[in-house]
């Protein structure tokens, strides 16, 4: 297959942007993670929330520094791959973009340096102050990026004129009709894929026969905090289907496999292989009236199948219907720990089962697979469109040359799989690591300034 | 006044600021290979490590807010320039993922002083290039662009790519003095005239060049009576070179870097000058390459309510950490 500048645009954004969310994932449920240890230490003074609060800062920090460069990319890329989007699109996206950088950005990185190495510069009101302002800074990113994807996916308040979009609600742009559901969802996945990562981490330490308060603290608090989000993300996760239902019904044909309309309740495609040549779900395995239960909440709620829609303006199913069910799935194993890590805590058993712990182990990582399957799902899924219903992705694109999108597209992952792969290795040995144990980072001598947070762990 | 001016003028100011806060940031690592000692660049380094990522907002400000005000500007600038556009977020990826990584490597430490080194050279390199060809003016048709995947590469721009290199390079050993003492403070003092002196040869051969090579710019420049409120540079730039030389042998601490940034912003006075009224000189004028009123207006409330509390916390950030910065050798 000869790809153009189109395909390799589609392939680098889909790379770089799935890289990049990795990081402010992390950091958004760790900056608040950090904050509330901050918290406990000043209210209790127990040194141990101290030292855990420290650790947790450090791998902070490298994802928080992969995240800002990383994200610079995103910031140019909708230009230099996407001029006709930006060039339609940006009166609406763009000032979005300019608040997330005025009202977030700019408020992270200004705190980031007293809360990593500001202990000794500072009083710990002041640096308290610093690390919440950090933690604020990432939840208000999250507010403005996810009001920009959610006004590409369901897009209102705006004309089209001059070949392009001329805002006439602001209101209506930000608050649209897909963006409650979609801050909520992506929030609370940011949330759980930190405590996924503590939790692991504890897990991993308790194997290694460490059980010391920071070790059992941070496997305790995370997994309190996984009990209730990781069924709140599931009701959430309901809710914003109904809402796609409703405002990008071919998005849900295709998550669902489902290619024609039936009468008096459809059947959920449990598995299967949509096939979009042949227009039909090969091999699936169904559940009679599954389907209407879950996504109108009735027997025999009708769902569009995805003959109703022109060949050329339906997503692929192949993909999303298998990237719904790896972020579903996962999204179930992720409330069973939590469950049976609430069982075993009544047992009192907590710190103590080893299959338990390898369990939590082996989930560490698959807040980020949910995470990336989930945007997987809902970005295919707005396809062919890059701004619903109004803009097509291949009439999106720059006049950039395949050659110079080949060559970008070749550094791009060169760079990404050495450069973040090598953070990636930094971040493992930290956690590895493990919070240290009997040293006080904070005691020492105060006369180097800017100095090293993160080398306290060498 | 009209809000299309204001708003050119916050992205002029942006950019300034940029070019100022991540240009010492970035200097540093250009200077990088006259100090090859391996804690006299952890030093240097942890100059920067509480700011830096401050320091680079601004870019994403930058561009954020040309996204939202001049979107076809973002997208004809981008998508012409997008190798150079592409090299220099890949080489700012490098810099900046090497201060996380370089005080945790053991054997692979020189490795990540070098991907410091080359990539504050190459981000810089590029940012020169990328202002040259858009000085130069970039093929235009149909609000998009129409030239050649490689025209950025002319010897103007390779030449302001050096000259841009040499500029951060000064305000970042300027900086590095202001920051830190005894010895290392006694080389870097070193190097302040000699890049200066380099600098300036840069600045003549820009100012020179600019006007030969580009006919428009050398009639706005001499038949349109802005040679008038021109004139003044070149004077105030030699009035700074003369005061630099003073102060750095006088061993001033704080002067140079203040010094260095005049002699920035005059410069740069000169670069608005020439491009004004353009968005895109030659190509598109401010007011054709504006977003719609609604646009502008929005972004304006926020941007004139929050750019002025950035500034200053970021100013109380850059307080906070002032002062010398030791060794901390015995730390690591």
């Amino acid at each position: 297959m000869e790809l153009n500048a189109l395909d390799l645009s589609r392939f680098q954004f889909a790379f770089t942007v799935s890289f990049h969310i990795i990081f402010p994932a992390m950091s958004i449920g760790l900056a608040s993670f950090i904050a509330v240890l901050e918290g406990a230490w000043l209210k209790t003074g127990k040194l141990y929330y101290k030292l855990l609060c420290i650790y947790w800062s450090k791998i902070f920090a490298v994802g928080f520094g992969m995240g800002v460069v990383s994200g610079v990319v995103m910031a140019y890329e909708f230009g230099a791959n996407w001029a006709r989007f930006s060039a339609f699109a940006g009166p609406v996206t763009g000032p979005l973009l300019t608040y997330e950088v005025m009202t977030a950005f700019f408020l992270e990185a200004g705190f980031l340096g007293v809360m990593l190495f500001g202990w000794e510069k500072v009083g710990r009101g002041a640096h308290f102050a610093a690390t919440v302002l950090v933690a604020i800074g990432t939840v208000i990113s999250t507010f403005w990026i996810l009001a920009s994807n959610s006004w590409m996916q369901t897009p209102q308040g705006f004309i089209v004129s001059d070949g392009h979009v001329v805002p006439v609600d602001w209101f209506k742009i930000v608050f649209n009709p897909s963006f409650p559901y979609r801050l909520a969802h992506m929030s609370i996945a940011a949330f759980i894929v930190a405590a996924l990562l503590v939790a692991g981490t504890g897990g991993w330490h308790l194997l290694k026969g460490r059980r010391d308060p920071m070790v059992k603290t941070m496997f305790s608090m995370a997994l309190w905090l996984l009990l209730v989000l990781a069924p709140v993300q599931i009701l959430v996760g309901d809710q914003h289907g109904l809402n796609t239902r409703e405002y990008q019904p071919a998005k849900i044909a295709a998550i669902e496999g489902l290619w024609e309309t039936e009468k008096g309740g459809t059947a959920l495609n449990l598995v299967g292989f949509p096939d979009m040549n042949d227009e039909v779900t090969k091999y699936a395995i169904q559940i009679p009236h599954l389907g209407s239960i879950i996504l109108t909440h009735s027997w025999d709620g009708e769902i569009k199948g995805l003959k109703e829609f022109p060949k050329e303006d339906r997503p692929n199913s192949s993909i999303i219907f298998w990237t719904f069910r790896l972020m579903a799935g996962l999204g179930m194993l992720m409330a069973l720990l939590a469950l049976i890590g609430l069982l075993l805590r009544r047992n009192g058993r907590l710190f103590e089962n080893r299959l338990f712990q390898r369990f939590a182990v082996a989930m560490a990582p698959t807040g980020f697979v949910a995470l990336v399957a989930g945007w997987i799902t809902t970005e295919v899924g707005r396809q062919p469109f890059v701004v619903y219903g109004y803009l097509r992705t291949a009439q999106a694109v720059s006049s950039v040359t395949t050659q110079s999108a080949s060559i970008s597209l070749m550094i791009f992952v060169l760079v990404y799989f050495v450069v973040f792969g090598t953070g990636i290795y930094y971040i493992f040995k930290l956690l590895a690591a493990g919070p240290a144990v009997g040293i006080l980072p904070i005691s020492q001598p105060t006369t180097g300034s800017g100095r090293r947070v993160l080398a306290a762990a060498d | 006044m009209d809000i299309t001016v204001v708003w050119a003028a916050i992205i002029a100011l942006g950019v300034f600021m940029y070019v100022v806060l991540d240009g010492f940031d970035l200097g540093v690592g250009i200077v990088f290979p006259f100090f090859p000692d391996s804690s006299d660049r952890d030093r240097m380094m942890n100059t920067l490590a509480p700011i830096w990522d401050g320091n680079e907002t601004w870019l994403v400000l930058g561009g954020a807010a040309l996204f939202a005000v001049f979107p076809v500007v973002y997208a004809i600038t981008l998508s012409a320039l997008y190798l150079p556009v592409v090299l220099m977020v890949v080489c700012l990826i490098f810099r900046g993922v090497s201060f996380e990584i370089r005080g945790k490597a053991r054997k692979t430490k020189n490795l990540w002083s070098l991907a410091f080194m080359f990539g504050s050279a190459g981000a810089t390199f590029m940012q020169g290039v990328i202002l040259a060809s858009y000085l130069h003016g970039i093929p235009v048709m149909n609000r998009e662009f129409s030239g050649d995947e490689f025209f950025w590469i002319t010897p103007f721009s390779l030449l302001t790519g050096l000259g841009l290199m040499v500029t951060y390079g000064l305000l970042g050993a300027c900086w590095l003095v202001m920051k830190v003492d005894g010895d290392l403070q006694r080389r870097l003092y070193r190097l302040l005239t000699p890049l200066m002196i380099v600098l300036l040869v840069f600045i003549a051969a820009v100012s020179v060049w600019t006007p030969l090579s580009d006919v428009a710019i050398a009639r706005r420049w001499f038949e349109s009576g802005l040679l008038h409120s021109l004139l003044p540079i070149p004077f105030l730039v030699a009035i700074t070179s003369a005061l630099m030389v003073f102060v750095v042998r006088k061993r001033h601490d704080c002067m140079p870097f203040l010094l260095a940034i005049v002699l920035i912003a005059l410069g740069y006075i000169g670069l608005l000058i020439s491009i004004w009224p353009y968005a895109i000189p030659g190509s598109l004028s401010l007011s054709d390459a504006a977003a719609p009123r609604s646009s502008q207006m929005f972004t304006l409330v926020g941007a004139v309510i929050i750019i002025p509390i950035i500034l200053v916390y970021t100013t109380a950030g850059y307080w906070v950490f002032r002062g010398k910065v030791g060794h901390d050798s015995a730390y690591h």
